[in-house]
């Protein structure tokens, strides 16, 4: 199949879904603002408690997930501005992918523990 | 054009001292670049609160750890600065979904729209930061 740098939907995918998972994440962090806020000051058994719920759990999972794609996304258009030597660009392309798997794989093991 | 004496030095070349002092950047371009600054911040700072958020979660003991932890000024100072970060980068974010579906791309309302995100990104900042630390 002929490939060619420049057609469509080349970055489209990326484009797209940076917006989805930021409004995924909007979304989340108004929601989780005010369940703190009427909770405030905030105690353990009740920050406990709402990570614990079946639904703040999938709903969290839902916004790292967001979070990841999103980070790299945006890290990555940083990154193909200003660095410009091909080697260094790889390299910090490859280990912003593995910073990004590790904090996925850790919010995971934070949520079920 | 015809006149050589008013005809300015080209190419032009950026400096820093031109980027810092020369080039006025509008508000439109602040947003957008202070959007970028706040995201850079906010991954390289995932994992410090990812550590908070796991030992806050991990036990009571490790709730009130974080909680004194935060009591110290410098981390106050370092968690303002994120709260900031997320404030303005929401903020920034909603304007450029607007101006994806063509929404406030005129420039008066560019403008307009420009103001409000960094107002907006300060003043949430300030309430979260009062309210949580």
């Amino acid at each position: 199949m002929r490939r060619v740098v420049v057609g469509a939907h080349y970055g489209l995918r990326d484009w797209l879904a940076q917006r989805v998972t930021a409004v995924i994440m909007a979304v989340y962090s108004v929601v989780l603002v005010f369940i703190v806020l009427s909770e405030a000051p905030l105690r353990y058994d009740a920050w406990r408690d709402l990570f614990a719920k079946g639904w703040m759990r999938v709903a969290t999972l839902l916004f790292g997930v967001s979070l990841a794609w999103h980070m790299w996304v945006g890290v990555r258009d940083i990154v193909m501005d200003y660095v410009k030597p091909d080697g260094l660009r790889l390299a910090i392309q490859v280990l912003t992918l593995l910073t990004i798997a590790a904090y996925l794989g850790w919010i995971v093991q934070i949520l079920w523990r | 054009m015809a006149n050589a004496a008013i005809k300015k030095a080209r190419p032009k070349y950026l400096s820093l001292a031109a980027l810092l002092f020369e080039i006025r950047l509008p508000l439109a371009g602040w947003v957008s670049i202070l959007h970028r600054v706040s995201g850079a911040l906010l991954f390289l700072a995932t994992v410090w609160l990812l550590f908070l958020l796991d030992r806050s979660l991990a036990s009571e003991s490790g709730f009130e750890s974080v909680r004194s932890y935060a009591s110290n000024p410098l981390v106050k100072v370092a968690l303002l600065v994120l709260i900031w970060s997320y404030c303005h980068h929401f903020c920034a974010g909603i304007r450029f979904l607007f101006l994806d579906i063509h929404k406030g791309i005129d420039k008066e309302t560019s403008r307009l729209t420009s103001i409000v995100v960094i107002v907006a990104g300060l003043a949430l900042a300030a309430l979260f930061g009062a309210r949580l630390l």
